[in-house]
């Protein structure tokens, strides 16, 4: 009992007493661990950046993307909470108006600006300030596994979501797969990234003038393509409970032929360690709707920002340039590709990834925006659920809809 | 001094608790009480007095209905599953065989299982691809096909519920084991005399001594379950479709994901008032019907 | 205890196994998977048993190097372990004089019924002024902090438990040390507290466990490894970029071992404690 006792008097002591102050800046910055750039790279270039920078300290924190709009705002609160944040493209309207990011127009350089692709810079807006720097380029590609296709007899990947279907079928028909689509249709932000893909290429629209229009047209068609392609068995039915993660580890096990995801899955999928169709993987654009779109992409790009209640905003815009840089960019495109212009003819970041830069090029032009409005959050949260209730059955994807559009905004 | 204890020293030794409790649960549901009734957000504050506003708001609300029915399904099954499981499970290792001694301590197994441990554990089990139950299910014959377990509103609130009551039913085995042995021996033999059969001997010589315990673990349980978040949290997050979605899970969704603090607060009393009326309720129906007994 | 006919004696045994098999094989799941390679977890026919183990998550989970899944797991390992214990100690400072203020004197005994009538309180009802306050005084995201949000849960739950572990405590012997001219806080130091003591040792590792579990205000409360706690920590692994379950079952395990490992070593205790607040009423 004595033993306890002090034991437990030196945790308290221990935890009472705060660490001595250090001389240098310790900058702490929150990332998450989804999809884009692996933890080990985040780790790797910000040592670079302390290697670079011995004055400044940085602590990563990585949190499921599910956590991390949560988290920086529950952050807020505590005085010493996080510098440096990694926000979604949904958020800055949120962030913007309960004043969670600094407003950094004035500290881009004109080379900043120039540099950097315009569909990046949309990324970080909102209503004409840029609350951070993109970081992540993304969007939603459509995968193949070129030899389950080549054994059905497909010679080319879809070019429209109806021929999407009809590969499938004929797949499925052949035998090689019961469920040859997998994507990520969890009660989740993926699932509206999906639908969104979907929405572009149907030429639909989330908002006109301010009001719901998804319950209508393209927004319609869309959930109804959903819907068709699970209830024809064509998708593989466990997709209603899939994040990108599920979706990676099913099609890199081999076990589905199409597959919807971000642009780090190409290099993962292709690694002999960690995949078994190592060298199979094919990747284009999502398809078109004949008539409408050639091809369809959500913009899922993310940036980095700083907080407004960083007490370093000048050491956080360093770390964050230095993040944000072409030459950091270009070292570590494998798993995400950087937001600068010119990186895309640069061959040490396209060898031997050729096809991923081709799609990402056509693909990355074609970003469609989710809805820019402070109150995305509850509109997400609505369209998760008239997405699964109508994937369920529960109700038809116009009564979804319908039903989202009222409660949603 | 006769007793040891004068009333106001009493106090003086309850005054640190009181005290503590007064600052970390008396101040903040006070301030919740208020919050109710603004329109509060959890960053940038302020909030402005909007009466019974978010009350309405949350009755006309179909989300919180719905919510309200899975957490009272989930409550009262889980509950009712860990009940009779514990009963069952406590009359078996009251009895004498081999190995009853080591059964007993691996009952203490899932219960001392970290909450968020055993959700994850269900979770890689009912995988829908790779999970060991379908493969079990399947490699058995007891199923066809693979199938989704947390992915369809059909099975989910009972995937939760199995997990759930496989960590909770060995705390109402140890306290009904605990219950039987205080059973006067002399009294089974009498009744056993009486040629009274298994059955009659559970209800009319055991039950009485069980009564009590159970109640008391019936009750807490009951709190707990109506409680419920982490499990739920870590694995189904509300889905799918918000099958899963409990009391517990709206109000996080609206006070922190939606920042709506006020509606929020509002959200979190009626839920504190469903447990305090479940309890109440609970503790009056058994104290009768255990009464009666005798 | 009467006889059993042979029946009886099958039924029993079948039944024992069967209980048996029910709380085992989830666990042995969980560590076949931490050592199973990540093609068997994903084969089909699942692969119930490795065809080799595969021991590196965890040398991967308990190597510390900077910036590594096993820093982060390890630093929520301690976080963990120094918040149950400063929430402990706490909890039973201000439970101790209380459990047996009440046990002595019934006339304070209704606000121990108040302080334990809290527990129907949810935390969600708690949370947004404790993060609040927290936020305040500058304490979010410090381990005092959470150590004492978690007071919310501790402190009522060691009082009842107390309370009931004082009661049979004969009161004669307070009364002949009064005689004897000791004053209360002898009494107590030298009579009361080494004959409570293993009713304070059952308390004690009833709210570590509890502390050690929580999960809900640790989710809202921390935000990195100065305070993030190991309950957080896995669930944040699970939830992120692991393609490997095997990771996440290492995990798992490690966090499971210490309450396991108390649960098997102290189950008396822990079953006097569970038992005695409800068997004696």
């Amino acid at each position: 009992m004595p033993n306890t006792r002090s034991f437990l008097a030196a945790a308290l002591l221990s935890t009472a007493i705060a660490p001595p102050a250090l001389a240098e800046t310790t900058l702490n910055a929150l990332f998450m661990a989804q999809a884009a750039y692996s933890e080990a790279d985040v780790r790797a270039m910000t040592d670079a950046f302390a290697a670079a920078n011995p004055e400044i300290k940085v602590n990563l924190e990585f949190v499921p993307y599910e956590g991390l709009h949560d988290k920086t705002l529950l952050a807020l609160g505590s005085g010493s909470g996080y510098d440096v944040v990694l926000f979604d493209v949904i958020w800055p309207a949120e962030f913007a108006t309960n004043n969670v990011l600094v407003d950094v127009t004035d500290r881009i350089s004109p080379e900043m600006k120039d540099g950097v692709l315009p569909g990046a810079w949309t990324t970080v807006e909102y209503d004409g300030k840029r609350y951070g720097m993109p970081w992540i380029l993304d969007t939603k590609y459509l995968f193949y596994n070129k030899d389950i296709l080549a054994q059905a007899g497909i010679e080319a990947p879809p070019a429209t979501w109806a021929e999407l279907a009809q590969q499938a079928q004929a797949i499925k028909e052949k035998g090689l797969l019961e469920h040859p689509i997998v994507w990520s249709w969890a009660q989740a932000e993926a699932a509206i990234c999906d639908y969104t893909t979907l929405v572009s290429a149907y030429g639909g629209a989330f908002l006109l003038d301010g009001k719901p229009a998804f319950q209508t047209d393209g927004g319609l068609e869309a959930l109804q393509y959903m819907v068709d392609s699970y209830n024809s068995g064509l998708t593989n039915p466990n997709s209603k409970e899939y994040l990108e993660e599920d979706v990676r580890r099913v099609f890199q096990n081999g076990e589905a032929a199409f597959a919807l995801n971000w642009t780090y899955m190409y290099n993962l999928a292709n690694d002999p360690k960690e995949s078994k169709v190592a060298g199979k993987v094919g990747v284009v654009p999502a398809p078109g709707v004949e008539g409408k779109s050639t091809v369809s992409a959500v913009n899922g790009s993310m940036g980095l920002g700083i907080t407004t209640t960083s007490q370093h905003p000048d050491e956080a815009w360093s770390y964050i340039t230095f993040m944000t840089s072409q030459a950091t960019q270009n070292a570590y495109a494998r798993l995400s590709l950087p937001i600068w212009a010119s990186s895309y003819d640069d061959p040490a970041v396209t060898a031997g990834q050729e096809d991923m830069i081709a799609a990402a090029k056509t693909g990355l032009a074609a970003m469609y925006p989710r809805p820019t409005t402070p109150g995305y959050q509850e509109m997400s949260a609505a369209l998760q659920q008239a997405i699964q209730e109508a994937l369920l059955g529960q109700a038809s994807p116009a009564d979804a809809l319908a039903q989202a559009a009222e409660g949603g905004l | 001094m006769s007793a040891g204890l004068t009333t106001l020293r009493a106090w003086g030794l309850m005054l640190p608790l009181l005290a503590v409790m007064l600052a970390v649960i008396g101040w903040p549901f006070v301030d919740t009480v208020r919050l109710s009734f603004t329109d509060a957000r959890l960053v940038g504050m302020g909030g402005d007095y909007v009466g019974v506003a978010n009350y309405g708001r949350l009755f006309a609300s179909s989300a919180f209905w719905r919510a309200f029915v899975v957490t009272t399904e989930f409550a009262v099954v889980s509950v009712f599953i860990e009940m009779v499981l514990g009963v069952l499970v406590a009359l078996l290792l009251y009895q004498n065989f081999r190995g009853r001694n080591v059964l007993r301590a691996l009952l203490i197994l899932p219960w001392a299982l970290p909450t968020v441990v055993n959700a994850l554990l269900w979770r890689l089990i009912y995988n829908p691809e790779y999970g060991a139950l379908n493969a079990a299910l399947v490699q058995t014959g007891l199923i066809e096909a693979y199938r989704s377990w947390l992915g369809d509103p059909g099975s989910a609130l009972a995937a939760l519920i199995v997990a759930d009551a496989w960590k909770n039913f060995p705390l109402v085995a140890l306290i009904s084991l605990a219950a039987l042995h205080a059973v006067p021996h002399d009294i089974r033999a009498a009744a056993i005399v009486d040629g009274a059969g298994a059955l009659s001997r559970f209800r009319y010589v055991i039950l009485p001594y069980l009564a009590g315990p159970l109640m008391v673990a019936l009750v807490l349980r009951t709190i707990e379950a109506f409680k419920v978040f982490d499990i739920i949290w870590v694995m189904t997050r509300g889905g799918p479709a918000n099958s899963t979605r409990t009391l517990s899970i709206l109000v996080y969704q609206e006070a922190f994901s939606f920042q709506r603090a006020g509606s929020g607060a509002s959200l979190a009393l009626i839920v504190t008032l469903a447990v305090t009326v479940l309890a109440v309720a609970y503790a009056a129906l058994i104290r009768k019907s255990a009464g009666a007994r005798f | 205890m009467e006889r059993q006919s042979l029946g009886f004696t099958i039924f029993l045994y079948l039944a024992a196994a069967l209980l048996a098999l029910m709380i085992l094989a989830p666990f042995g799941w969980l560590f076949v998977m931490s050592i199973s390679s990540t093609s068997d977890l994903v084969s089909k026919p699942l692969r119930w048993w490795p065809e080799e183990s595969d021991w590196s998550r965890y040398r991967l989970l308990f190597d510390t190097t900077p910036n590594t899944h096993g820093a982060s797991l390890m630093a929520a390992l301690g976080n963990s372990v120094k918040v149950a214990a400063i929430a402990t100690v706490a909890a039973l400072a201000v439970s101790v004089p209380a459990g047996w203020a009440v046990s002595r004197s019934p006339a304070v005994g209704w606000s121990l019924w108040l302080v334990i009538g809290t527990y129907m309180l949810p935390p969600v009802a708690l949370a947004v002024p404790l993060y609040m306050g927290l936020a305040g005084l500058g304490m979010l995201n410090t381990k005092l902090g959470l150590a004492v949000v978690y007071l919310t849960v501790l402190a009522p739950f060691t009082a009842w438990l107390l309370k009931s572990g004082f009661d049979p405590i004969p009161r004669d012997l307070e009364m002949a040390a009064a005689i004897d001219g000791a004053r209360l806080d002898q009494a107590l130091r030298i009579i009361i507290l080494p004959l409570a003591a293993p009713v304070i040792g059952t308390a004690a590792l009833f709210a570590y466990l509890l502390a050690w579990d929580e999960f809900f205000y640790a989710l809202l409360f921390t935000s990195d490894q100065r305070a993030k706690t190991v309950t957080v920590a896995i669930a944040d692994l699970a939830g992120g970029r692991v393609a490997d379950y095997g990771l996440i079952a290492t995990a798992g395990v490690i966090a499971a071992l210490p309450p396991v490992v108390f649960g098997l070593f102290m189950q008396r205790a822990l079953i006097s404690g569970l038992t005695a607040g409800s068997v004696k009423g």
